[in-house]
């Protein structure tokens, strides 16, 4: 995984947790990835296995306390994001990374026009005066795809449906020409066809912009339909990793192997689509000592109780942490 | 907008009348006699005659009626004659809502009064405010710190601390026990007929102003600041909020223009629902420091079973009650644009 590609952003051993009243979180457990220019990287796992504040920790925008970045480096264009002031960090906020989230019925400021909250970005970042930046947000609105766009300016955000709003987040984020996009999420809330709509926008942007993506979501469909590369999470760990072709057509864990088969089949019937992995996934509230999946794993063995698997290459663009392996049936050789 | 408070204006009218003739029938009830505060040695026969000149013979209904021509009728055209020169038939001799003790007219004496109220009581409340927001901004932010805690003590004990004893407090200390030519004296009795001309009288109005107002505005002060911080805390905790940063704006931006912006909101509403209280003059306040504002004509009144005035007042009062009301939710449509009145 550590390649001789150009990197915008290089993420290495992140660790992130949460001091709570009830004891310690631990969210994310020293997760590397990175991502070149104008690549999109996919990130998957269900609900609850960290991809949110693994993302929220890249920039700090997590509550602090009660979280707390135990540990890693993130290197964003050269620069150690940990490293930077307040001042510096604010500008490659908004500046030079745009963040879509997932809700975006709550994500806009609702007392506030689009128009105003579009503005905000460009005015701070950009140096734009008013009438500039208010320019610059029209045309913003129109390449998300807003009818109407220069008047729709004025409007504020209840005046649109949930997809629209969406249109206007990701026009916020795309405001300044951001390097990288991180989209949380960014059409679960969305009703199917909205978002279709939103994944066909994002492609067409990307085409049009360049930006690097980091894409999250918990549908593998969604990753084999826009993705280069795949990162599987799960209890905050990344234990799959590979081009996405390579993934779909030759996966190693166990996990990716399960959430493959909630996928629909060919027929696309709904009901295979409601079918999940079966058993809970892990509290959070030990640092992984053992394979975190073991419980639910049908190729568990005494080794996956005593240490906590650390990611093996298996091809040049492929890693997997399991002790197992798929290939020879039998435990992996390291 | 325009029609929602028109129409809302008319329905206050049905409303109003009620509630006068609601307050009408309770002091109609209460076992009040005008003649009760008189000697002793005034025998029976004079005291029915007194009943009878201030018409209490009559029935109840006549009785309520008459107010009602006096209040809805004779007094708004007295006040146009008074302002603006306009008669109307009558001029001097219409028939006023009178206080049976002073035989003054009733809106006479409010007038005379409320000026002393809103400069206590309004100043009070303004100052409460401008305490309050700061703090529940910088509470809600710090939520927990050692400046979250004091501010939570402090207005724990603004609130549940009583004006009476607060007062009595501030009195001994800076009336009784600070000597009389100390710099920090201040007088315990709201002189009414000091006139602000020059910058001594301003600096004695200032010191007679000082106590009551300081204990009122500790009082509002705690009220309205833990709605700030609660209202803060709800706002902080949303969606919105992660965005603003996500968008690299200043910590200060993110605070004091979205989130404030927001939270504003029902605090301002709460605050426009309390300015009837203003008017209602503290009236305990009032008498500790012994301002003759409003509700110290309101204890004059009641314990001089002087009707006429406490049913003027007490009406007065409801008048206020439901124009705020009308005002809060107006205010409320105009700051949450999600709000639209039909
Ligand atoms: N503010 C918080 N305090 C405590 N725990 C949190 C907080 N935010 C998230 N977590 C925990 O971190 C873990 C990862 O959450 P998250 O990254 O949101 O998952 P997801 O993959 O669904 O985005 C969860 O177990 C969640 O309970
Ligand atoms: S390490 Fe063991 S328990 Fe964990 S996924 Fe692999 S085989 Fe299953
Ligand atoms: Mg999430």
């Amino acid at each position: 995984m550590l390649d001789a590609r150009a990197t915008i952003l290089d993420v290495a051993n992140l660790k992130t947790v949460f001091n709570t009243r009830d004891g310690m979180v631990h969210a994310v457990n020293h997760v590397s990835f990175s991502l070149a220019p104008g690549e999109l990287l996919g990130i998957v796992g269900e609900s609850g296995s960290g991809k949110s504040v693994t993302m929220m920790s890249l920039l700090k925008l997590l509550p602090m306390p009660p979280a707390e970045i135990e540990d890693g480096d993130i290197i964003f264009d050269g620069r150690d994001i940990r490293a930077m002031s307040d001042d510096e960090l604010r500008h490659v906020r908004g500046g030079e990374i745009g963040f879509i989230f997932q809700d975006p019925m709550t994500s806009l400021n609702p007392v506030f026009t689009v128009g105003f909250q579009i503005m905000e970005p460009l005015r701070v970042h950009m140096g734009l005066n008013k009438k500039a930046a208010r320019i610059r947000a029209a045309e913003l609105l129109e390449l998300v795809g807003i009818p109407d766009a220069g008047a729709r300016l004025k409007d504020y955000p209840h005046q649109f449906s949930g997809g629209m709003r969406q249109r206007v987040m990701i026009a916020i984020a795309l405001a300044c020409d951001p390097k990288v996009l991180i989209a949380d999420e960014p059409t679960t809330a969305l009703d199917v066809t909205i978002q279709a709509q939103i994944l066909e926008l994002i492609k067409e942007l990307r085409q049009k912009l360049g930006m690097a993506i980091i894409w999250i979501t918990h549908d593998l469909g969604v990753i084999a339909e826009i993705a280069d590369r795949v990162a599987v999470m799960y209890a905050g760990q990344i234990v799959e990793h590979a081009e996405v072709r390579e993934l779909f057509k030759n996966p190693q864990h166990p996990y990716t192997r399960a959430l493959l088969e909630t996928l629909p089949d060919m027929s696309g019937e709904r009901a295979t689509r409601l079918r999940s992995i079966e058993g809970q996934p892990p509290a959070l509230s030990k640092a992984p000592s053992h394979c975190e999946f073991a419980p639910r794993c049908g190729h568990a063995f005494d080794r996956c109780l005593k240490e906590n698997p650390q990611r093996r290459d298996v091809s040049p663009d492929h890693d997997v942490a399991c002790w197992w392996d798929v290939k020879t049936g039998e435990p992996a050789n390291v | 907008m325009l029609n929602y408070t028109l129409r809302r204006l008319m329905f206050t009218i049905p409303t109003l009348l009620l509630i006068s003739f609601i307050i009408f029938l309770i002091l109609d009830t209460a076992p009040n006699d005008p003649t009760g505060n008189l000697p002793l040695t005034i025998p029976p026969e004079v005291r029915a005659q007194i009943r009878t000149s201030l018409g209490l013979d009559a029935p109840m209904y006549i009785r309520y009626l008459l107010w009602c021509k006096q209040f809805f009728v004779n007094e708004p055209l007295n006040l146009l004659y008074e302002w603006f020169g306009w008669c109307f038939n009558t001029c001097e001799s219409r028939l006023r809502v009178t206080s049976w003790a002073t035989r003054s007219p009733v809106v006479d004496l409010i007038v005379e009064r409320m000026p002393q109220t809103l400069w206590v009581v309004g100043m009070s409340y303004v100052v409460g405010i401008l305490i309050a927001v700061p703090i529940g901004v910088i509470s809600a932010y710090k939520q927990y710190s050692w400046f979250d805690q004091l501010g939570t003590f402090i207005s724990m004990i603004g609130f549940s601390v009583p004006t009476f004893f607060t007062g009595v407090l501030l009195i001994v200390i800076f009336s009784v026990m600070m000597p009389n030519d100390s710099w920090f004296w201040l007088p315990s009795i709201y002189d009414t007929t000091l006139k602000v001309t020059d910058w001594a009288s301003f600096g004695a109005q200032v010191r007679q102003m000082l106590m009551p107002v300081m204990v009122l505005a500790l009082f509002n002060a705690a009220q309205i600041s833990r709605f700030m911080r609660a209202s803060m805390l709800d706002n902080l905790s949303q969606d919105y909020v992660r965005t603003a940063r996500a968008k690299g704006l200043k910590e200060k931006v993110v605070l004091l223009v979205h989130v404030l912006r927001n939270s504003m909101i029902p605090v301002v509403t709460v605050i426009a629902l309390g300015i009837p209280q203003v008017f209602g003059g503290a009236i305990i306040t009032e008498q500790i420091f012994k301002v003759n504002g409003l509700g110290q004509l309101l204890i004059i009144g009641i314990q001089g079973a002087d009707i006429p005035l406490v049913q003027t007042l007490t009406f007065l009062f409801a008048v206020l009650i439901v124009i705020f009301n009308l005002v809060a939710d107006i205010l409320y449509g105009l700051l949450d644009p999600r709000i639209r009145y039909e």
